[in-house]
């Protein structure tokens, strides 16, 4: 398999802080991947440097190969890497199908458009729409976002991602604030995708992070703490004590 | 589960597929703008500046409304264009009035431009400091320069040629005046309209609701907010030029804060980023303004900034908002009888 994101020694400080620490990691194609550690550990932050809302202070992150240390945020969406938020980031103003249709605009070039009405582009309607299909949301596709219960809004957010077609897929803590009733909407979403991109998700939830990946990686204060298969994470004496202790007891 | 129906029946599909189209109410402005034309020959001076003062309004909508871009500097565009229109007549240069506007558009559009491009790198605070400091810049510069911009006097006595070459300017009786801004004020309105209900209208306003959830989805926001800026300060050149050819004459009141501030009390009381709330506003604040200053000469504007209090506070939205509630609740009883 080919790595789509790869870093090599990434760090980042915050004056003093140093966020991320010597990171070497790769997001192969098509994998199912967890990134896993305590509060603090520099998760958000990793993500951050991923997307390129953050310039890391050294070390090169790669997309296929090629370098994009210093490539802005919106041409690394061009290239395919798109990423969810940990706290909502909606149009809240506007309808559910509004919100979708941003993000599908952009990626099919219909957006800088200005003589044209957004209503007669009805590929990217349709395409917003069957999308919401799929997501379970085309009965609230004309609700504006308020009037949606949170579960549902964490759906828009990831259905605005989605309407990118990233390669790369990076979800930060996707069931955050999800009762855990609603939670299994999240988790069908995502069991749901093609099968040919690569996941990269978050998460504190235990449960969801042992169902859905194939590979974690542990990070502490900031640096790679340990990598493998969730049997193997889940067997490391020392994960389990900085870690895995302090949430539930799963593959042992 | 079969999507395509969904597709062509969903509300939400079939609201945004129609959004852009034309409502029979839209035609209301426009007939009320004729009638006052007919019914009110005597107060076309005032209508005139009405009409303008609604061209600046949307100009301003365009950015804070729709994109989001606090300013309170939008009256340094009006003034550019008025300037640009008062000191190429004054001097003989161009008297053209249709060219005219075209020359005050590139100008302030340029003026926005460069302005942009440094203080849309900003946003709240200083954003809003930044856009008043240009003001400020080319209201001093207007001052100093004495020789070309007639100074703290102004240029009067703008020599105007005739629209078409045949008709004419009176600046007593403002009939040609009146039609003239109302034909080009239909025509930006027009532009305006078509622009908001457009793709790109529909990424300002994605800008406006979260600019960083925009820059994650790819958009080129700064370059989308510096051609919105552009564009808009260039319909308030057109604004402050058609301001400058209807008096024949400019003055540094047409790049003051008063003009800057009133403008935005106008989009706030009528509703910003509803398109039409520089109408219902610029008729709301005219009209108060004038009744008000009857009733009470020296102290009226205590009764304009109560109300505007009232609308902050209870309000949001101004009129077109409260307009909106009403309908949905409205709406609401009828479906559930």
């Amino acid at each position: 398999m080919t790595a789509l994101i790869e870093t090599k020694s990434l760090n980042k400080h915050f004056g003093a802080l140093h966020a991320t620490r010597d990171v070497t990691f790769a997001l192969e194609e098509g994998a199912r991947h967890a990134l896993i550690g305590p509060n603090g550990a520099g998760k958000t932050t990793f993500i951050n440097l991923l997307t390129g809302v953050l310039a890391p202070s050294d070390g090169t992150v790669l997309f296929k190969g090629q370098d994009i240390t210093r490539v802005e945020q919106a041409e690394r969406v061009k290239l395919g890497i798109a990423r969810t938020f940990q706290i909502n980031r909606l149009f809240r103003g506007l309808s559910v199908l509004e919100n979708v249709y941003m993000s599908i605009a952009e990626r099919v070039g219909a957006a800088p458009a200005m003589l044209k009405p957004a209503g007669k582009r009805s590929d990217v309607i349709e395409e917003a729409m069957e999308l919401l299909t799929r997501l379970k949301l085309a009965d609230v596709a004309h609700k504006a976002i308020p009037e949606l219960p949170y579960g549902r809004q964490r759906l828009v957010e990831l259905a605005i991602t989605l309407g990118l077609k990233p390669q790369a897929l990076l979800l930060d803590e996707p069931a955050a604030g999800v009762p855990s009733a609603e939670s299994h909407i999240i988790l069908d979403a995502i069991d749901a995708l093609p099968k040919n991109i690569g996941v990269l998700i978050i998460d504190h939830d235990m449960d969801l992070v042992f169902r859905f990946a194939k590979k974690i990686t542990v990070l502490v204060r900031g640096a790679l703490f340990a990598e493998g298969t969730p049997k193997e994470i889940g067997a490391n004496p020392d994960v389990r004590a900085v870690y895995l202790g302090q949430a539930t007891t799963h593959g042992a | 589960m079969s999507t395509t129906p969904a597709v062509h029946e969903n509300p939400a599909a079939l609201a945004l597929a129609r959004r852009h189209r034309f409502q029979w109410w839209e035609v209301l402005p426009w007939l009320l703008a004729l009638g006052f034309y007919f019914a009110f020959p005597r107060y076309l001076g005032f209508g005139t500046e009405l009409l303008i003062t609604v061209l600046f309004a949307i100009s301003l909508d365009l950015a804070l409304g729709y994109a989001g871009i606090i300013t309170l500097g939008h009256a340094a565009f009006f003034g550019a264009g008025a300037y640009t229109v008062g000191m190429l007549a004054k001097h003989e240069i161009w008297t053209e009035p249709i060219s005219g506007l075209v020359l005050a558009a590139i100008v302030a559009g340029a003026a926005g431009f460069l302005s942009g491009l440094v203080l849309l790198r900003t946003v709240g605070l200083t954003l809003l400091m930044l856009t008043l400091c240009t003001m400020g810049f080319l209201e001093e510069i207007a001052n100093m320069a004495a020789e070309v911009t007639g100074g703290f006097d102004g240029l009067d006595s703008l020599p105007i040629k005739p629209i078409f070459g045949k008709f004419e300017f009176d600046v007593l009786y403002s009939s040609t005046q009146y039609l003239y801004v109302l034909g080009v004020l239909l025509v930006c309105f027009v532009f305006v309209r078509t622009l908001i209900y457009s793709p790109y209208g529909h990424s300002l306003t994605g800008i406006r609701e979260n600019t960083l959830r925009m820059h994650a989805v790819g958009a080129p926001v700064s370059k989308r907010l510096i051609v919105c800026y552009t564009i808009s300060a260039a319909l308030a050149g057109v604004a402050g030029a058609l301001w400058a050819q209807a008096n024949a004459y400019v003055n540094l009141s047409t790049l003051g804060l008063d003009r800057a501030a009133t403008v935005l009390i106008i989009l706030v009381l009528g509703g910003y980023g509803r398109l039409y709330g520089a109408f219902l506003g610029a008729v709301a604040y005219m009209v108060l303004s004038h009744f008000l200053s009857k009733a009470y000469p020296t102290a009226w504007q205590l009764g304009l900034g109560l109300l505007l209090v009232a609308i902050a506070l209870f309000a949001q939205g101004g009129i077109l908002g409260v307009a909106d509630r009403l309908r949905k609740r409205f709406g609401k009883e009828r479906k559930t009888p």
